[in-house]
């Protein structure tokens, strides 16, 4: 870890004129990623912008919905009130990640921020082309229990590891951005990208943009809504694959339905297919299969990890029929 | 003859407990020192081949760096035998993450920060790490770990096999393991260069490990210098399950770094990363067992033939199938140990080496064979069940495997197991049961000698080098003194963990109990057999671990039944296990609290190896991916449900003065067997390959 | 880079000159003596490091030094007031909680922060009913202690040791 720099930013502004005049420079949160990243030798900022402390640590009810601070840390997000009325897929998501500590200390940005947790791109005694452009990607050919069926390339098989985000992008979240030249908002869905030739780019932001709130549209049918997780281990681990879904029925119809995947792709999957196939369908098992069919059609596993392929097709299926069983 | 039991046998509690809950107990790296130097790790980043060149200067310019020590500059060793240890000798990397140097500074991250700006180049070699059965190059060792045999054949397995009504032939497999004890190896040393005995010692370590005489020897013989030269010291230790067994590398690396900068202490802790490499670990094993037996399920043949590796550099050949060799009845046995040497960190001891993976297949093809029979699991355990131990033609000092597995039978609800695999259903989840036999060999260790001292106002202290990795040994120890000599619990203070004391065996192959108890119950007698029970302040008396003729007449071993309920979801396979229940034949249990512990402890280990325990050696770069706790997972809390240890209430008269045989092993043993046999039970897919993960349940 | 900070620390004011990549863990470790908090992985992995960050349970190596400037940090030590063992501490040695003890500090800090998020009214995965009371039962104090790895295996008794004080 090379010597840095750092600075207590006292409010938004600051913190972003601070990192977008520094190349080096970086924005500090929970730290609970790029700590270890430092630690690994996979980040190696010059400063450290600590942007934990400022005031964008709360969750608001607005006229659309809820704005929920950047500075929010995830235990707190998840044990809201009103995140557990009305968006239980999210607190589930939340509750899912990580160990208690860590939620304690990692904040809304810094989830949606994280980096993926290829075994390849932490170690870099191996060749990553995230890590490292041009120097290959280890993991095809390698250890690929862990890594992407959808929306991958040949410079970069990696997942996106976190389970908020996938929550999120189900309900449509709105991200909003303070950068030099003032404020934007974009979709979640829009933030992040496939790796393509630059997998170094998880997402679009540029240096010097600053997270500052995640915005959750109001989404009725999403108080009847579940995250599923399915790993290796009880807890404290990542995704094999994971499913978000909200499910509005019609009687025996599906009306409408949100569906994301997480643990199979660069980015948190909105299975857009497979809400197109469901929509005015009846809530059945046949129906789910053909959804999930449809989304994992485009599915391209690698040696070492086929098995997510039927995994997250029978875990859609059982999200999705739990969910309508809840709804009998 | 037994002591007196007044203490022994109580649930004492841990005389290190309150140290421990509230955090004031000084592991090696919290020990307090004076002026300490931060020691940072360089490793290869080849599998083999040879450091070509190293630019350290960018590193030693950075303010605060003391030396950079590679193989250029070390100190040369005296010994160079153990290639394991012969540290910074030479320009050759014989693995991946091997150490090639050390870098010396004022604090730990200026350390690891130079560190990481040296440059090194390496003449890289074609290295070769996978093990396969298929292997041309795969060889005999002369024994296997333990000093067993490597291969025994008896009568005519094959013809036995073709022979038989009934017969399994299958591959198990087993892949490499960390041991993963929570404390990461670590080392503070000091390099005095004026001292020497019996001033000061020349070289005084703060270490972790289970053995401060062994790493005392080895260090003494390593570096020239007279075991009286070198104090070691290892009050508490954060687990070690065999990792700590032995002086490894890293104490080298200390010692060289301590001489780099002589005076001032290093303090040198094995990052998890490294620990991967540089701290030993269970060899993957490919096993072939086979079966055979009558339509009324009696054995006939037993065959075990295991593939391992080993590393080039030092060979650890892992006694996979030698507890198939006493475990049941069959005329026609045959049990073999092929090894590959590989360009591999060097394999060590992991709690039960032998008996945990070997275990895993023996156990499993019985499950099968009881199916193929049409018996029940346990039925078929008792008809094979033999009088006398069919290697040797001992007697057994006690075999109660078939009370064990009886009594779990009742405990568990084993009436209850679907006959059919893959019937029962509660909601979404598949529901089943398995058991598996579980053993594990009676060691006691020469070499241990305890003195008793009376300090006067009835307070007596025992000292023996001995060491507590989370065993309970030390509160079990005080148990054995307090007995032995007769006075109540408080008044004996018992003194271990430190190479200045009465020299002690290793804390592995649970033996602890057995070598170092019967060692002060005979310092005890010694001590009133001079002192009587008056002895005056002062008074002190000591005496050697006896003999025990009956370890030559008869075959002693621990047994045990496991017992493990699962539920695997229908949609994802993830797998949960609700219930184990182990039920122990052990001998004596000095103490049931802490027994408990050690009981349910490697059962738990058992879990981890039978459902998320797996090293991942990428063959192309030779080393370990997964190595951290985010990719090498071993069990949570939320992974451990109802998990539940007895033991058969009895003595084992053979077994020496105290009537034990040993716990901390046995209780993984088996356990993965058990687990697996219970998915089959729930699901009908009979898993081979550990670990058991949910893609291979799903449908 | 060196910074002045000030750390209350078991309940005593320490003021201490730290380089920046000073974590929090190495600034108790290494320049306070504050030993409990164990270094388990470095990385937040193991748990063994949790420490009371104001309050609330946190790894203490995921985080520097310098950015807890006039924190309040109550380690397993500080737990045991005037020595004398926090009814959490009591739990463990009751039910043997524990083998080896490298991990039993950030275990015994992870419960206490724990029962503090229960009485908080937190939910966790396993909770039932998100919009309802908590009740601490096994399954909740497995899942909730998950962030704490202990390899001797002392899970069982961990658990029943937070059972004693989930009942009280």
């Amino acid at each position: 870890m090379i010597p840095f720099e750092y600075l207590r930013a006292g409010d938004p502004a600051e913190a972003v004129a601070a990192v977008a005049e520094r190349p080096g420079a970086v924005f500090l949160g929970g730290g609970t990623n790029l700590v270890d990243h430092m630690k690994l030798g996979v980040a190696e900022p010059d400063m450290l912008v600590d942007v934990s402390r400022l005031p964008l640590d709360r969750v608001e009810e607005t006229a659309t919905g809820l704005r929920v601070g950047a500075a929010v840390r995830n235990s707190d997000l998840a044990a809201h009130p009103l995140v557990r009325e009305r968006c239980p897929m999210l607190a589930r998501a939340l509750l899912s990640g990580a160990s208690g500590q860590l939620r304690n200390a990692a904040t809304t940005a810094g989830n949606l921020l994280q980096r993926t947790r290829c075994p390849y791109f932490q170690d870099v005694t191996t060749p990553c082309n995230k890590r490292e452009p041009g120097s290959g990607c280890s993991a095809i050919g390698g250890y690929t229990r862990y890594h992407a069926i959808l929306g991958a390339s040949e410079q970069c098989v990696a997942v996106h590891p976190s389970d908020m985000a996938v929550a999120m992008v189900a309900l449509d979240a709105v991200v909003i951005v303070l950068g030099p030249g003032g404020e934007r908002a974009l979709p979640l869905a829009d933030l992040y990208r496939l790796p393509g030739d630059t997998p170094q780019r998880d997402t679009v932001l540029e240096h010097g943009e600053l997270v500052t709130a995640v915005e959750l549209p109001d989404l009725p049918f999403a108080r009847r809504s579940a995250y599923r997780k399915v790993r290796d281990r009880t807890s404290y681990s990542f995704a094999l694959v994971s499913v978000a879904a909200a499910l509005d029925l019609d009687g025996g119809t599906v009306r409408d339905v949100r569906l994301a995947l997480g643990g199979v792709a660069h980015k948190p999957w909105r299975a857009v297919l497979a809400e197109e196939e469901l929509r005015g369908k009846p809530a059945t098992e046949d129906a789910f299969r053909r959804a999930a069919d449809a989304e994992l059609a485009a599915a391209r596993p690698l040696p070492g990890n086929e098995f997510k392929v039927p995994m997250a097709r029978n875990t859609i299926v059982a999200t999705l029929r739990d969910l309508t069983e809840e709804g009998r | 003859m037994t002591v007196q039991d007044r203490v022994v046998g109580t649930p004492s509690p841990r005389v290190d407990g309150r140290a421990k809950v509230t955090g004031i107990a000084a592991y090696a790296y919290d020990r307090p020192v004076d002026d300490p130097v931060y020691a940072h790790p360089l490793q290869a980043t080849i599998a083999r081949g040879r450091v070509a060149a190293i630019d350290d200067v960018a590193a030693a310019g950075v303010k605060g760096v003391l030396a950079v020590v590679t193989h250029r500059d070390a100190a040369r060793l005296a010994d160079t035998e153990d290639a394991e240890l012969s540290v910074l000798q030479s320009d050759e990397v014989a693995f991946r993450g091997q150490f090639i140097g050390v870098v010396l500074a004022e604090t730990p991250e200026i350390a690891r920060h130079a560190a990481g700006l040296v440059r090194v180049e390496y003449d890289e070699e074609p290295h070769d790490t996978e093990l396969r059965a298929d292997r041309t190059d795969l060889y005999a060792p002369e024994q296997v770990n333990g000093g067993f045999a490597t291969d025994t054949d008896e009568g005519d397995v094959d013809a036995a096999m073709a022979a038989a009504a009934v017969t399994v032939d299958e591959i198990y497999t087993t892949p490499m393991e960390h041991n993963n004890p929570m404390e990461p190896h670590s080392t503070v040393a000091i390099w005095n260069p004026g001292g020497g005995f019996p001033e000061a010692p020349r070289l005084t370590l703060f270490d972790s490990t289970q053995s401060v005489h062994s790493v005392r020897s080895t260090l003494a013989r390593v570096f020239g210098l007279r075991p009286e030269q070198v104090r070691v010291v290892s009050p508490y230790v954060g687990g070690g399950f065999g990792s700590k067994g032995m002086a490894h590398a890293h104490n080298v690396l200390a010692v060289l770094a301590a001489r780099a900068v002589a005076g001032r202490p290093v303090k040198l802790a094995l990052t998890r990363h490294q620990m991967f490499s540089l701290a030993g670990h269970r060899t993957p094993t490919i096993q072939r067992v086979r079966l055979g037996a009558d339509e009324a399920g009696r054995m006939t043949a037993v065959a075990h033939e295991a593939v391992e590796h080993t590393s080039k550099i030092k060979e650890f050949a892992e006694q996979t199938a030698v507890g198939t060799r006493m475990m049941y009845a069959a005329p026609n046995r045959r049990t073999s140990h092929r090894v590959a040497a590989l360009d591999v960190p060097v394999p060590s001891w992991m709690r039960a080496p032998g008996e945990a993976p070997g275990f895993f297949g023996l156990e499993v093809a019985m499950d099968e064979l009881a199916a193929a029979c049409g018996l029940d699991p346990i039925e078929l355990r008792a008809r094979n069940d033999p009088r006398s131990d069919p290697e040797s033609g001992r007697p057994w000092s006690g075999r109660h495997l078939v009370r064990c597995l009886r009594e779990g039978a009742a405990r568990f609800g084993w009436e209850d197991r679907p006959v059919v695999p893959g019937t029962r259903r509660r909601g979404r989840e598949l529901v089943g049961m398995g058991v598996a036999s579980s053993t594990y060999p009676y060691y006691r260790f020469p070499g241990s000698r305890a003195v008793v001292a009376y300090g006067g106002r009835g307070r007596y202290t025992v000292r023996i080098g001995a060491a507590d990795i989370g065993t309970g040994a030390w509160t079990v120890l005080t148990q054995i003194a307090a007995d032995a000599l007769g006075c109540p619990l408080g008044a004996v203070s018992v003194e271990i963990g430190d190479s200045g004391l009465p020299s002690a065996t290793v804390a592995g192959g649970s033996s602890g109990t057995t070598s170092w108890g019967s060692t002060i119950v005979a310092a005890c007698r010694s001590f009133r057999r001079v002192y009587g029970d008056d002895p005056p302040p002062g008074a002190e008396a000591g005496d050697d671990m006896p003999e025990n003729p009956d370890a030559e007449r008869y075959s002693m071993h621990s047994f045990g039944a496991q017992f493990a309920e699962v539920r695997v979801d229908a949609d994802t396979g993830e797998i949960r296990v609700p219930r184990m229940l182990g039920v122990f034949s052990v001998g004596r249990v000095i103490n049931p609290r802490t027994a408990r512990s050690q009981f349910i402890g490697g059962m738990t280990m058992g879990l981890s190896m039978a459902l998320l325990e797996r090293s991942v050696l990428d063959h192309r770069t030779g080393h370990v991916i997964n190595h951290d706790f985010a990719e090498y997972l071993i069990a949570t809390n939320a992974d451990v449900m109802d998990v539940d240890a007895v033991w058969l209430d009895e003595e084992d008269v053979h077994a020496g003065p105290l009537g034990a045989r040993g716990i901390g092993e046995i209780g993984i043993v088996g356990a993965a067997a058990a687990i697996a046999n219970a998915v089959h039970n729930a699901t009908g897919i009979r898993v081979r390959d550990l670990p058991i993960t949910p893609d291979l349940l799903l449908r | 880079m060196d910074a002045r900070i000030t750390l209350r620390v078991d309940g005593r004011d320490r003021s201490l000159t730290v380089d920046t990549r000073t974590t929090l863990l190495d600034a108790l470790r290494d320049h306070l003596s504050v030993t409990s908090p164990k270094k388990g992985c470095d990385h937040g992995q193991c748990g063994a490091c949790t420490v009371l960050l104001d309050g609330r349970r946190v790894v203490s190596c995921l985080t520097f030094a310098v950015a807890h400037d006039g924190a309040d940090v109550t380690t397993a030590e500080g737990l045991a007031e005037g020595g004398e063992p926090h009814p959490v501490q009591r739990a463990f040695l009751e039910q043997d909680g524990f083998q080896c003890g490298f991990c039993t500090p950030g275990q015994i800090c992870s419960a206490v922060g724990m029962l503090e998020e229960v009485k908080a009214g937190h939910p966790s995965h396993v909770t039932d009913d998100l919009t309802g009371p908590v009740t601490l039962d096994d399954e909740e104090i497995r899942e909730r202690l998950s962030g704490n790895l202990c390899r001797c295996g002392a899970y069982v008794n961990i658990v029943a040791a937070l059972r004693e004080e989930a009942d009280s």
